[in-house]
C-alpha cells in the first residue's frame, strides 16, 4: 500500500508541463560538455571534441560549424607584441585547426641555417663536429621567402646558399678568448675557399673555382644592400680559444624545414593553452575565503568586503590560474570551486628566433594550411 | 592516390604523400561539419612512411567530391583566420602607436 505520504512525493507531471528545453539549445549538462572541458580532483573530464555536426541531431541541434558561423563567432586579439615573442587569443575555432597552425609554425615553416661547415683549421678543443653543431643552431636574421631550396644536386648559388666565415685567433702568451656569433662575417660574394680538385692556375687573371658558384655579389642585390645577412644575436659562445689555438672556416646556409632539423623551426617554441575557467559553486565567506585565497599559489582570487565587517571570495585572474587544482584537493573543496577550460578559447604564444616576427610567422603558416588544401584539390581534379 | 570501389562512389580511401596529422586532422574535423558525410577518419599506416589514409563514407555522394568541397571549406576558413588575425595585429600596433604618442605628448 501506498502511504498518502509518499503518493505526494510521486505526483505525476504531466509531460507538457514540464520546463521545456528551449529548441536550438541544449540542456545545460550537454552544452557543459560540448564546450567545457572540466577540471575534476583526479583527472580532467569531456576532454574529447564533439565534431560530427549531426551528434545532437535527433534533439534539434546542429552542431556543425559551417563557414557563416564561423565567421560570426571566430576573432582574434592581441595581447602581446614584441620583436619576437607575441600573444594572443583565439576565439571561435576548433582545436584541431589551432594545433595544425601550431604543427606548422613548428615543424613546416621555411628558415636559413647553417648546413655545411668547411673546416680549414681548428686547434679549439672543441672538436670540429661539435663546432659544426653549434654553428647550425645559430638564428640567422634574413628571410627565407628570398631564397630557393637547395636540392642535393644543385649548384650553391647566390639564390640558395649564405656564406659565412670565421677567423678567430687567440695570440700566444695572452688570456683565453670566448669566440662569440659576431664573429661570423657574411660572404656577399660567396665561398673563398678554392676548391681543392682545382689545380694552381698559371694564370693568375682567370677566377678560381670556389665551393661555390655565385653569378653576382648579394650585397649588389635590393634585398640585402641596406640589410646585411649576420646572426640575430652577436653574443653566442661557439667556442673558447686558449693561448695559440685558432679556428678558421667557412659555414654555409642553406634553407630547410623544422621537420628535417630543429634548427631550421622559425620558433624557439609555440603553444597555446585553453582559457581557465574558475567558479565559485557557492558563496564563500569569511574564513573559508581567507583559506582559499592562501591555496592559490598564483593569486586568482580576491577578497571582496559585503559590509557588516563580512568578507566574499571573488574570482579575480582567472587567465592565470593554471590548473594546479590546489583549490578544489581535500574536505569537499570540489563542491565550492569549479575548474573548466573553455575548449574553443586559445591563448596562443609564438617566440620567434628573430628571422621573422611573430605575425609575420603565423600568417605564413596559415598559408602553408591553405596550400596543403589546394594541393589535395589539385591532386584530385 | 584513391583506394576506392568502382560501383560504390560514395565511399573511399584516400592515401596522401608527404601529409601527416597536421592536414589528416584538420581536414577530418572540416569533413565531419558536413552534413553529408556519415563517416570519416584517418590513419597512419607507418610512423616512418610519410603518408596518411583517410577514409570517407557519405549519403550518397560521391566521396572525392566531398572531400574537395572540404578542403575549397577549409581554405575559406583559413583565409578567414587570416585576414581577421591580420586586422587585430593592425588594431593592436595603431593602438600602441597611438599611447606612445600621447605619451610623448604628456611628457613635452
Ligand atoms: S587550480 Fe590552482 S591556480 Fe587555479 S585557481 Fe585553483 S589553486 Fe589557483
Amino acid at each position: 500500500m501506498v502511504s498518502a505520504n509518499e503518493e505526494q512525493r510521486t505526483e505525476k507531471i504531466p509531460v507538457w508541463d514540464l520546463p521545456d528545453v528551449p529548441s536550438g539549445n541544449l540542456p545545460a549538462h550537454l552544452e557543459l560538455q560540448r564546450t567545457r572541458t572540466v577540471c575534476t580532483n583526479d583527472a580532467p573530464i569531456h576532454t574529447e571534441n564533439i565534431q560530427y555536426s549531426g551528434a545532437y541531431a535527433s534533439m534539434g541541434v546542429d552542431n556543425s560549424m559551417r563557414f557563416e558561423k564561423f565567421c560570426k563567432n571566430f576573432r582574434v586579439e592581441v595581447i602581446r607584441l614584441g620583436d619576437d615573442e607575441m600573444e594572443f587569443d583565439m576565439v571561435g575555432i576548433d582545436a584541431s585547426l589551432a594545433n595544425a597552425f601550431r604543427r606548422i609554425l613548428i615543424s613546416e615553416l621555411p628558415t636559413m641555417a647553417i648546413e655545411n661547415v668547411l673546416v680549414a683549421n681548428n686547434t679549439s678543443v672543441v672538436q670540429d663536429e661539435v663546432l659544426a653543431h653549434r654553428l647550425g643552431l645559430i638564428p640567422l636574421k634574413v628571410d627565407p621567402r628570398l631564397f630557393n631550396y637547395k636540392s642535393e644536386n644543385d649548384q650553391p648559388s647566390e639564390k640558395n646558399t649564405i656564406v659565412f666565415k670565421l677567423h678567430s685567433r687567440c695570440e700566444k702568451k695572452s688570456s683565453r678568448i670566448n669566440v662569440k656569433s659576431s664573429e661570423l662575417k657574411w660572404l656577399p660574394g660567396g665561398s673563398e675557399f678554392a676548391l681543392s680538385t682545382e689545380k694552381p692556375t698559371q694564370d693568375s687573371t682567370s677566377k678560381v673555382k670556389t665551393y661555390t658558384s655565385f653569378t653576382c655579389s648579394q650585397d649588389s642585390l635590393p634585398e640585402f644592400s641596406s640589410n646585411p645577412i649576420a646572426p640575430t644575436h652577436d653574443d653566442i659562445t661557439l667556442a673558447v680559444l686558449g693561448p695559440g689555438q685558432e679556428i678558421e672556416l667557412e659555414a654555409h646556409a642553406v634553407k630547410g624545414m623544422g621537420k628535417t632539423h630543429a634548427k631550421w623551426s622559425p620558433v624557439a617554441t609555440a603553444w597555446y593553452r585553453m582559457l581557465p575557467e574558475v567558479i565559485l559553486l557557492q558563496e564563500i565567506e569569511d574564513e573559508k575565503a581567507e583559506e582559499l585565497i592562501k591555496k592559490c599559489p598564483v593569486n586568482v582570487f580576491d577578497i571582496e568586503d559585503i559590509g557588516k565587517g563580512r568578507k566574499r571570495a571573488t574570482v579575480a585572474r582567472p587567465r592565470s590560474c593554471t590548473l594546479c587544482r590546489e583549490c578544489i584537493r581535500g574536505d569537499d573543496w570540489d563542491k565550492l570551486v569549479a575548474l573548466q577550460r573553455v575548449k574553443d578559447h586559445f591563448i596562443f604564444t609564438i617566440e620567434s628566433t628573430g628571422a621573422l616576427p611573430p605575425d609575420v610567422l603565423f600568417t605564413e603558416a596559415v598559408k602553408i594550411l591553405e596550400d596543403k588544401c589546394e594541393r589535395v584539390i589539385t591532386e584530385m581534379s | 592516390m584513391e583506394h576506392g570501389s568502382f560501383n560504390d562512389p560514395s565511399q573511399g580511401t584516400f592515401s596522401m604523400t608527404d601529409e601527416d596529422h597536421t592536414l589528416a586532422n584538420s581536414i577530418r574535423f572540416t569533413l565531419n561539419q558536413d552534413p553529408r558525410v556519415t563517416f570519416c577518419g584517418y590513419s597512419i599506416p607507418h610512423p616512418s612512411d610519410a603518408r596518411v589514409n583517410i577514409r570517407i563514407q557519405t549519403t550518397g555522394d560521391p566521396a572525392r567530391e566531398v572531400l574537395k568541397d572540404s578542403c575549397q571549406d577549409q581554405m575559406l576558413v583559413c583565409q578567414h583566420v587570416r585576414s581577421t588575425f591580420d586586422q587585430a595585429v593592425m588594431e593592436f600596433k595603431s593602438k600602441k602607436a597611438l599611447k606612445s604618442l600621447e605619451s610623448m605628448d604628456i611628457k613635452s
